[in-house]
């Protein structure tokens, strides 16, 4: 094959790549506005949505709560051993609280949602999909959308805040039990400081509201990459990994932008 | 009312450039059970899929109680759906409820019945599949055959007026074999619905359909009682009929040379 043949067969590759994104980008918004559109008749049947919350939310809760009382632990110890130098050891409490509740909270729950969750969704409604069960539901006149996509979105947009204020909370507890009882910093300078310090407009609020936005991205994408999976076993696995790598790169892309809106310099 | 429930007009159907159908006419009268036969790959599936409105034809229609289903709003599609039920090949039940739950979603999704007669209807329609005592089981529980009936069960939980099966004996022992087969011709007649059934099993389907249609190369190549079409003499008929292994569809697919393609370099 000559060089100009191999040229423009991988300029072809490129072109079908690119193409073939913005079409799943096309895709997954039309899915976005039909689950929005579909809501209205799902939220009239609310135990739909509170079975997923089960599975998505309650089900979730431990791998949240131990990783966010490890991550509150680590914080702790590196907060004291950078805080120390300057002799502002009893400033931890804030630097855990701030840390978790403003980033760590919303960001770590998101990707680890991303994986035990987001996962779980791909691969149900993809095995779904394969076993023809979203067809059979299409030939009962009853839309897959309504009764299978848009409760399992409002459960995710749902567990997610929820997540992820355990994860605050629980990683608070971690970082007190390394600096109070492990370290000595006074108890009461680790709890009045961060209550001093923590708005609850700039700080609370706004690591609420990202974690909101996380969950509206990763429930869609995990929903999208399942819906759109081709309905094979290798499909069905690529799909899985697709949600864990798209929903990863949307949160820590979507963080950025929404902190440079939420910081005022 | 019109004599045929479904009629299949000019039909066109292709995608990727390859068409599956080149202008096929079928008609599917009320109260019949009708077998539509052929190949694998040859479309019998597809043309279920765009009786059910879940495709649009290239050309012609698909017109179902005289009404043009790709031409129907998808509000018109899902009221035309609920006049039909759907064996799937592998029964797509849903796995995440029981067989009594799978028999009772289209009930709770398409009426206000109460509770208590959706539970008589629901053990009615598994007590005509012979499966009444297995309604606490879930889906993971039931061998092959009984997964197809719990399905047919579903597929009749709203009494349609047409059932499509697609390939119902698919995979079956010969006893489920058996026992498809008499529900379908039963359950038709009780019903007084119509069957359409896609399948390539010869004997089971000749047993129960009034009549049979053979697609071959996007066409019908013939039609007619199952009496007529066990003495045709037509090739692709009868190659199919008595399972011969050469005729007019070749036992090779299509290929180039054979002694190029061992003696060449690229596969």
């Amino acid at each position: 094959m000559s060089i100009l043949m191999k040229l423009i067969r991988t300029l072809q590759n490129i072109g079908h790549r690119f193409v073939d994104r913005i079409w799943r980008l096309g895709a997954g918004g039309r899915l976005f506005w039909l689950t929005l559109a579909s809501s209205g008749e799902s939220l009239k049947r609310p135990w739909l949505v509170i079975r997923e919350v089960y599975f998505t939310g309650v089900l979730s809760l431990i791998i949240i709560l131990v990783s966010a009382f490890f991550v509150g632990m680590v914080l702790g110890l590196q907060g004291y051993n950078t805080l120390q130098r300057y002799g502002s050891s009893e400033a931890i409490g804030v630097l855990v609280a701030l840390a978790l509740v403003r980033e760590l909270g919303p960001v770590v729950t998101a990707l680890l949602f991303a994986g035990r969750a987001g996962t779980a969704i791909t691969a149900e409604i993809g095995l779904m999909k394969a076993t023809e069960q979203l067809s059979a539901m299409e030939m009962m006149a009853v839309s897959p959308v309504s009764r299978v996509i848009a409760p399992r979105f409002w459960a995710g947009v749902i567990s997610m805040p929820i997540l992820a204020t355990l994860f605050s909370m629980v990683g608070i507890l971690g970082g007190y039990m390394v600096a109070v009882p492990l370290i000595g910093v006074d108890a009461g300078a680790f709890w009045s400081q961060m209550q001093a310090n923590v708005d609850w407009r700039d700080d609370i609020v706004n690591g609420l509201i990202k974690s909101v936005v996380f969950g509206v991205a990763c429930t869609i994408i995990a929903l999208f990459e399942g819906y759109d999976a081709p309905p094979t076993a290798e499909g069905v696995s690529r799909a899985t990994t697709r949600t864990v790598v798209t929903s990863s790169l949307a949160v820590l892309g979507l963080d950025f932008v929404l902190t440079s809106f939420m910081i005022t310099v | 009312m019109t004599q045929n429930i479904v009629e299949i007009d000019n039909l066109s159907f292709g995608y990727k450039g390859r068409l599956l159908h080149k202008g096929i006419n079928m008609a599917f009268p009320r109260g019949k059970v009708v077998a539509i036969m052929g190949g694998s790959g040859s479309g019998k599936t597809t043309l279920l899929r765009l009786i059910g409105g879940q495709i649009k034809p290239n050309k012609g229609e698909v017109r179902v109680d005289g009404q043009v289903v790709h031409q129907q709003s998808r509000e018109g599609i899902y009221q035309l759906r609920r006049k039909m039920g759907m064996l799937f090949q592998h029964g797509a039940l849903f796995t995440d409820l029981s067989v009594f739950e799978n028999v009772a979603f289209p009930m709770r999704e398409h009426t206000d019945l109460p509770e208590s007669m959706i539970r008589d209807l629901v053990l009615m329609k598994l007590h005509a599949v012979g499966l009444r005592g297995a309604h606490k089981l879930m889906p993971t529980e039931l061998s092959g055959g009984m997964a197809r009936r719990v399905a047919l069960a579903r597929a009749i939980a709203l009494d349609p007026e047409i059932i499509m099966y697609d390939e119902p004996f698919a995979g079956l022992d010969p006893i489920s074999m058996g026992v498809i087969c008499d529900l379908i011709r039963t359950l038709n007649d009780a019903l007084g619905a119509t069957s359409i059934i896609v399948s390539h099993d010869v004997k089971e389907t000749f047993l129960i359909a009034d009549y049979v249609y053979f697609v071959a190369d996007g066409k019908v190549a013939a039609e007619g009682t199952p009496e007529d079409l066990q003495i045709s003499s037509l090739p692709f008929v009868h190659q199919f009929v008595h399972g011969e292994k050469d005729g007019p569809v070749p036992f090779h697919y299509s290929a180039g040379d054979y002694k190029q393609d061992l003696l060449g370099s690229q596969v």
